[in-house]
């Protein structure tokens, strides 16, 4: 899932500014499981933002609400009514969320109250590890399961490099070498052949290269 | 025993600290509180293997939260005894009521108040 953290509170102060009625606004999604911006995130935010404007002496108004996914129109039609009432909103889902929030509601100031990381697995309660660049052409199958794109530091289809030191990252020695991981799982499942066989360039214009991306998928839409 | 402890301490009973959440502490700001205090179970104690140490990780968050939004830190605490020392649980009762009274009245209460006294000037 997505993966994300909460914004520093003098940031999100920074940007509501001098904006009297604010809306705190959740997402029952990714965010709610990482714990950056879910119903109960929602009410940390809205009661530190409400110690900080009386300590202040400002007189502010947080509302708070949390809809199933920020990422679908049906659900933020649901806050039209709370949106309508306040000046802005800050809203606490990835990215998509906080974007399709503004779309939604265009004359209205929407800011990010967190701030999207990646794709990624829970390792642990609070700890979580990048997995997936979202690069549109996945190539697991022939990298053991592991990506080279999300997991080499360089995005090398061909490692690992020189920079690989004991199964660790030149660029930080707290990350593994995705290219060490690949060779260990490909030793694991007997197929170290494939490290004969050279990888021709990835075809990037299906990642980020080919522009801003879409799916239509006609046999679903209704 | 009949241990004297201050009257100002407002006593919430929870099963286990791993109960009380950062949310739970930043009412009793909210709603005016001038200190907080978690008295948890012994570490390594925890009928629930580590309610007390996730609730210590919680008073950590909400201190920065409370320096962060102006109140001070200071303001909140844990601390561990066991059931059986009431001695210990009285002591902490005065220690952080000495601690709260130097501090001083929470910056948000003294908010609320004057904000109440300027709504009843204005109402009246």
């Amino acid at each position: 899932m997505i993966k994300a953290i909460g914004k520093p509170l003098e940031e999100i102060v920074e940007m509501i500014g001098d904006s009297k009625k604010v809306l705190i606004a959740g997402c029952g999604g990714c965010v709610t499981v990482c714990e950056a911006g879910g119903d109960k995130e929602v009410k940390v935010l809205a009661s530190s933002l409400r110690l900080y404007y009386a300590n202040a002496g400002e007189e502010k108004e947080l509302n708070e609400a949390t809809v199933t996914r920020q990422c679908d129109v049906e659900y933020l039609n649901e806050l039209s009514e709370i949106v309508d009432k306040c000046d802005v909103v800050v809203s606490l889902a990835c990215g998509a969320g906080a974007q399709y929030m503004a779309e939604r509601y265009n004359d209205k100031p929407v800011f990010p109250g967190v701030d999207t990381c990646f794709i990624g697995v829970n390792l642990e309660r609070g700890v979580y590890s990048e997995r997936c660049q979202a690069c549109g052409k996945c190539i697991l199958a022939s990298t053991g399961g592991i990506c080279p794109v999300a997991r080499c530091s360089k995005r090398m289809l061909n490692g690992p490099c020189g920079g690989s030191e004991g199964g660790k990252c030149e660029v930080d020695k707290d990350i593994d070498c995705g290219w060490h991981l690949i060779y260990e799982r490909l030793k694991t499942l007997g197929q170290l052949d494939r490290f004969e066989i050279p990888v021709d360039p990835k075809d990037w214009s299906t990642s980020r290269d080919g522009g801003p991306r879409k799916i239509v998928r006609e046999d679903i839409k209704i | 025993m009949r241990l004297q402890y201050p009257t100002s301490v407002q006593i919430v009973k929870v099963p286990c600290t791993g109960r009380v959440d950062i949310i739970h502490m930043l009412k009793a700001f909210e709603e005016g509180a001038d200190g907080v205090f978690v008295a948890g179970c012994m570490e390594g104690d925890c009928h629930y293997l580590a309610g007390n140490i996730r609730a210590r990780q919680r008073v950590k968050r909400v201190k920065e939260i409370l320096d962060k939004v102006g109140i001070g830190s200071g303001r909140v605490e844990m601390f561990n005894l066991s059931a059986g020392m009431g001695g210990r649980w009285a002591e902490i009762a005065r220690e952080m009521t000495e601690r709260i009274t130097q501090l001083g009245p929470s910056p948000i209460r003294i908010a609320r108040e004057k904000g109440q006294s300027s709504a009843g000037e204005k109402a009246a």
